[in-house]
């Protein structure tokens, strides 16, 4: 079988059985991407394939034989960090480290999705997308983290966004609001 | 204690107070500061390697049988159908050998071995080795295991009339002072509520997995420890061999909370396959295997009473916990800890018994003992308020000890007031409202503070720190950072006291092969294996000083350079080839000569929906202290986890038991509910400034615990704040609020 | 997982002329077969690779409805503006359910074809009538929480665990199929779920190898449209109860009303007795309550689940005051 992965071509003859995160851990070195559940409950094998987020713990590798992949090793190194990995570093949004892979590529692919207008379950007017704290949260919650960085996870990624300028986020209230 | 040579050990007992810290005379200025994680560029890209990750040369894969009956004993296992598929190398049981169940942390014996007879349902007793992991997957789920079932005790609520009393150990099980009968009889204003919380999981990321390899007689397991050193005690000790032939390396775990401190199943049947086959095995569990045979926090029935005389002022206290484990089975969930020592009350009476139970073993779960027991405390004193009618924090001002009640020694520190004090002015404590009127749309409001305390302990640790020829140090210690900051904590308490930049100083953790560290667990991570570290650097200052040819006091070292006698000298020119010191801390006196515990105080805002009983945390405030803060951005981190592993208890998680066999029902992720991002509120920590000269040479106390600790209660006052519903029994889902909700 | 033989389709006809051997089956998204191939729980001989098949449009007719490819992604179909625009109670269904990761993956006709998540269906030690006829159901007497109080049987008290086909349901969608003699079959969604009664293995009227190619959403209803999920976490959960509905209210009075009901059966629940209780009434707290109790008149809790009876019945009273207010 052929696979592109970050840009590289693989040759490999996995069982038919493997799905593509195994074809990346244990066929192809690429450990990055990472197996927590092996069933889509906790996406840390999250990968983007032909640029959308997906769980590839729940992918058969034979079928991805024509898509681009990406996993978080495609997305920068030590020495030259993709933006949200930076922004992961910088605002502490990982602690053990194992979710993060996944963390970083489902939030690619969600600004993606919210650049491209999608709505969420927490969009009010699902003509006219919103951007704020709870969208981040609602967007990546496909993405367990139990070390729990979410509060630092979704600023790593409203840094981001907000960067990026084309997305506007609501500014946040801070905890002493309310009550 | 100067004058060091090359090699010296310095050792440290904490027999006296240790009032003077480099840490506060250094000039590096980096500890405490908020800076990133030193190990983060690698996390974030996919290149720290986890313990099944390691490339080696043909690998075989495990794949982990269960039992599917909840007692009985094996009469046949089908091998040979298994053997003949294809790809499959080989089924290996070894029913004598294999661990019946994990080993509870810091333990050196082995844990209960022997799997033929059946303890509980998920039991692992075989592991089917193939060429791949699909065939060993497929091969073990088909193979074919015939059972003589036997009865088994398998409900809580049939068999809590038969708890036993725990045989004594470290933790004593019982605690009586004065009368507490007496002292009920006496109060003016009484509670006497029966709190439950269910069986819960780690579930850390990363599932139990182990990579054994042996050469010439020895063992290399790459394994998911948070305490390597006394795992490989465990493993030497299950497999029959000296530990001095057994190493582990644990670079990286993906969380453990308790659940990867002993060694669980799939170490030895990891092990125990390699040597047959001759070459690596790889043995990850299956998430469901998480569940099922690694270790539970147990399930809680707790007794809670209050008595307070006509001013508020709590005489008697009452806290008689049941909880469950396998028989035979030493560890009990102590869940009573912290009612030792957070509130006066001159009655006491704190009691653990045990039902035994054919579970999945209990043992440690983040803060075994406080997280559970500070529900029922916690939610207590929120009802005694309500029934004396006083603020709740005003309730625990006035119950604040000059001196522990029990052990009638004084606090090393103790600020639980002012974190209560300075998160009620944060949080708007004073404008919440009467329980049940606070109503906006369909939505009840309302908020919720629990005190936050964890015992402080000191473990055993030691580490190696060395200075190459360029002038850079590197740390050796078989110490973790399973995601709590360790690698970084030790770079800056070495960059501190040895005056580096941070990029010169090298941590290497999670190898056997470097000196015994603490390991990870218990809270007792930063300050034992920091206070290691700490020793080390000391002795290598006497070493610099020395080479320096001055009085050590004198010399200030920072940014890479020896500055004394008016002369400024890089430190690469004076190591010549390298220096290296072993720094070794243990505990001493200090820890029964005072009382030793980090304290916080949880604010929480809910609001629950008048339809659907759905709970949403709002806003949630915790406030700590824990002696000096190493890293402020990592020790936030470990707060925002522990309040969150708070809401995941307070409201959804339950690891559910068949009451027909035992087995766990909700064993995967799916069902068994951690918080999801959308559950968490963007929370706020804060630290209050604070030394503990008592704990250690860093001042530092324990901190990876203290913030689940009273996290679930503030959550559960919260919800009884906004509907005026009291639910006990742990989660708080919404079945248990609906009968207490306006009609619809 | 056991292992299987593998065929990629590249048109419909030769997909279902590949699956018309016993012990095939369809993948596309492949996010709950794969799921339960690895449990052995689902242990097809043969996968028909269905995902490049020319299905993943979605196409406006004449009569104003809408045609989805079965291939349609559900966040694809969640954020197409016609549907956004016309059939708000679908997108916002489909975005209730699973997460970000498992909706780019997972299909229309997939979605359909969703299987229960009861924990003894997924456990493959335990007794259980829809995976092994015959065997039993664990579920019965055991924990329950998330299975159903309507439309059980003694052998089988599974839910229905999807949202897009409550959604479905509400809205009167057609399922066009290709049969493996080359036959269209065109199915009302209320006649393609089965009851579980003795045969709960059989979930739907679909026959061997029988390929979903398109839904059909009939014209866009009148009225307003919403969408309530309830469930333990607040987001990335199966629903214990969840409510599509579409109600139109004209002088006064509700003059139509489609309620289509998740969590609480085998099936995307609908009871033409509920809508009858409606339709006609001037909206008020008594006829809402006539709704839930046709509703809810053969409900039948099992223990764990007891509670999604009132649970039900809340939601359906405050979702029809929504339905039906200003």
């Amino acid at each position: 079988m052929h696979f592109t992965i970050n840009g590289q071509s693989f040759e490999a003859e996995p069982d038919i059985r493997t799905s593509l995160l195994d074809l990346c851990r244990e066929h192809l070195g690429l450990t990055g991407s990472k197996k927590g559940c092996d069933h889509g409950q906790c996406g840390a094998c999250t990968m983007l394939v032909n640029g959308r987020r997906i769980n590839s713990c729940l992918s058969l590798a034979v079928m991805h034989q024509d898509d681009e992949i990406t996993t978080i090793e495609g997305l920068g190194t030590p020495e030259d960090l993709h933006p949200l990995q930076a922004a992961f570093v910088r605002h502490d949004g990982y602690q053990c480290g194992y979710c993060t892979p996944g963390q970083i590529c489902s939030a690619v692919g969600m600004l993606d999705e919210v650049k491209k207008g999608w709505p969420s379950h927490v969009t009010g007017d699902l003509d006219a997308p919103t951007f704020d704290d709870g969208e981040i949260a609602e967007r990546m919650s496909g993405n367990i983290c139990r070390c729990a960085a979410y509060p630092n996870i979704v600023d790593a990624i409203r840094e981001v966004a907000e960067s990026n300028g084309d997305t506007k986020i609501a500014p946040r209230q801070p905890v002493e609001a309310g009550a | 204690m100067f004058g060091f040579g090359k090699g010296d050990t310095n050792s440290l007992t904490m027999n006296k107070a240790h009032p003077e810290s480099l840490l506060d005379s250094s000039a590096q200025d980096v500890i405490g500061k908020p800076i990133d994680r030193i190990d983060g560029p690698k996390k974030v890209s996919g290149k720290a390697t986890y313990a099944a990750e390691y490339a080696l040369d043909n690998v075989a894969y495990g794949y982990l049988v269960r039992a599917t009956v909840g007692a009985g004993k094996i009469t046949k296992l089908d091998a040979e159908t298994a053997k003949a598929m294809p790809g499959v190398i080989d089924v290996i049981t070894d029913y004598a050998t294999f661990l019946r169940n994990p080993q509870q942390g810091g333990e050196t014996e082995a844990p209960t071995q022997g799997v033929e007879q059946v303890a509980y349902y998920g039991e692992i007793i075989a592991i089917v080795v193939a060429e791949s992991y699909e065939a060993a997957r497929d091969a073990a789920l088909r193979l074919h295991v015939d059972y003589a079932p036997s009865e088994g005790r398998y409900d809580f609520q049939t068999h809590r009339n038969e708890a036993e009393k725990p045989s004594p150990q470290q933790i004593p099980p019982y605690h009586e002072q004065g009368d507490i009968e007496e002292g009920m009889k006496q109060a003016q204003h009484r509670i006497d509520v029966t709190y439950t919380t269910p069986s819960q999981n780690s579930a850390a990321m990363e599932p139990h997995a182990s990579l054994a390899v042996w050469e010439d007689g020895a063992l290399t397991l790459y394994g998911a420890y948070q305490m390597p050193a006394s795992d490989k005690q465990q493993l030497a000790k299950s497999l029959g061999v000296s530990a001095d032939k057994v190493r582990i390396v644990a670079a990286y775990v993906g969380g453990g909370f308790g659940s990867k401190l002993g060694i669980a199943p799939e170490s030895v049947a990891a092990a125990i396959a390699a040597k047959r086959l001759g070459r690596p095995v790889k043995a990850v569990m299956a998430r469901q295997q998480v569940f099922d045979a690694t270790v539970r926090r147990s399930n809680t029935e707790q007794r809670m009473r209050l008595g307070a005389d006509a001013d508020g002022k709590l005489i008697a206290i009452g806290h008689e916990t049941i909880t469950s484990n396998l028989p035979g089975e030493d560890y009990f969930e102590p869940a009573g800890m912290a009612t030792h020592f957070l509130y006066d009350g001159e009655n006491r009476l704190i009691t653990h018994d045990i039902v035994r139970l054919d579970w999945t073993l209990s043992g440690s779960m983040r803060a075994p003992g406080e997280a559970v027991g500070l529900i029922a405390l916690e939610g207590a004193i929120d009802e005694l308020a309500e029934e004396i009618g006083i603020d709740p924090i005003e309730l625990r001002r006035r119950n604040e000890p000059e001196q522990d009640p029990e052990k009638k020694v004084p606090y090393s520190s103790r600020m639980l007031i002012p974190c209560l004090e300075r998160g009620a002015e944060r949080f708007g404590w004073a404008k919440r409202k009467p329980a049940g009127t606070d109503r906006r749309g369909d939505w009840l409001y309302g908020i919720g503070v629990a005190s936050a305390a964890r015992s402080n302990q000191l473990q055993k640790s030691a580490a190696k720190v060395s200075i190459d020829g360029q002038g850079k140090a590197h740390v050796e210690t078989d110490m973790t950072d399973i995601g709590t900051g360790t690698y970084t904590i030790l770079g800056q308490i070495t960059a501190e006291i040895l005056g580096l930049p941070i990029e010169d100083v090298i941590v290497h953790l999670g190898d056997t092969d470097a000196p015994p560290g603490a390991g990870s667990g218990g809270s007792w991570g930063a300050g034992s294996s920091g206070s290691s570290v700490y020793l080390a650097c000391e002795a290598l200052r006497g070493q610099i000083a020395k080479a320096m040819g001055v009085d050590e006091p004198s010399m200030t070292l920072k940014d890479g350079r020896v500055i004394a006698d008016n002369r400024s000298v890089p430190l690469a020119e004076l190591v010549g080839d390298g220096m290296e010191a072993t720094g070794e801390i243990a505990p001493g006196r200090q820890e029964k000569t005072f009382n030793q515990a980090s304290y916080g105080a949880h604010f929480a805002e809910v609001a629950v929906n008048v339809v659907t009983g759905e709970v949403r945390v709002k806003r949630m405030l915790g406030v700590f202290t824990a002696g000096r803060i190493l890293n402020e951005k990592t020790a936030r981190s470990q707060c925002l986890g522990g309040m969150t592993f708070g809401i995941g208890s307070a409201l959804t998680e339950e690891l559910v038991h068949d009451p027909r066999n035992g087995k766990v029902v909700n064993r995967d992720l799916g069902e068994y509910h951690v918080p999801v991002n959308a559950d968490v509120p963007q929370l706020e920590v804060e630290f209050l400034h604070e030394r503990d000269i008592q704990a250690n040479p860093l001042h530092a106390k324990g901190l990876g615990e203290v913030g689940i600790c009273g996290a679930a209660a503030a959550v559960g006052n919260a919800i009884y704040n906004a509907t005026g519903v009291r639910v006990r029994d742990y989660p708080l889902t919404l079945d248990k609020l609906l009968d207490g909700l306006p009609v619809v | 997982m056991k292992t299987f033989s593998y065929a990629k389709a590249d048109d419909a006809e030769t997909a279902v002329r590949d699956a018309h051997v016993s012990g095939a089956k369809y993948i596309a998204g492949g996010t709950n077969l794969l799921d339960l191939m690895k449990l052995q729980v689902e242990t097809p001989e043969k996968l028909v690779d269905i995902s490049r098949l020319p299905l993943g449009e979605i196409e406006e007719r004449e009569d104003g409805g809408l045609t989805i490819g079965a291939l349609v992604p559900n966040s694809d179909l969640a954020a197409d503006p016609r549907v956004i625009a016309k059939y708000e109670v679908l997108s916002r269904a489909l975005l209730a359910g699973a997460s970000g990761q498992l909706r780019n993956k997972a299909t229309t006709g997939g979605n359909l074809l969703q299987r229960t998540r009861c924990y003894y269906f997924y456990d493959t030690s335990t007794a259980c009538n829809k995976r092994e006829p015959g065997s039993g159901c664990s579920a019965i007497g055991g924990f329950n929480r998330v299975l159903a109080v309507l439309g059980t049987s003694e052998h089988c008290i599974a839910t229905h665990p999807g949202d897009m086909p409550v959604a479905m349901r509400a809205l009167d969608a057609t399922i066009i199929t290709l049969k493996a003699d080359g036959d269209k079959r065109r199915i009302p969604i209320g006649d393609f779920y089965r009851l579980p009664g003795d045969t709960p293995q059989i979930e739907t009227v679909l026959e061997a190898g029988e390929l979903i190619t398109h839904v059909e959403l009939p014209a866009p209803p009148k009225g307003k449209q919403v969408y309530v999920k309830v469930r333990d976490r607040a987001s990335y959960a199966f629903a214990l109860v969840s409510i599509a509905g579409v109600v139109e209210v004209a002088d006064g009075k509700i003059a139509s009303a489609a309620l289509a009901f998740g969590g609480l059966g085998p099936m995307p629940w609908r009871n033409p007795a509920v809508e009858a209780a409606l339709v006609g009434q001037a909206p008020s707290d008594a006829v809402f309550a006539a709704a839930a109790d046709a509703l809810l008149a053969d409900a039948k809790g099992y223990g764990s689940n007891d509670f999604k009876i009132p649970l039900a019945r809340r939601v359906l009273i405050a979702t029809l005051r929504d339905l039906t207010g200003e």
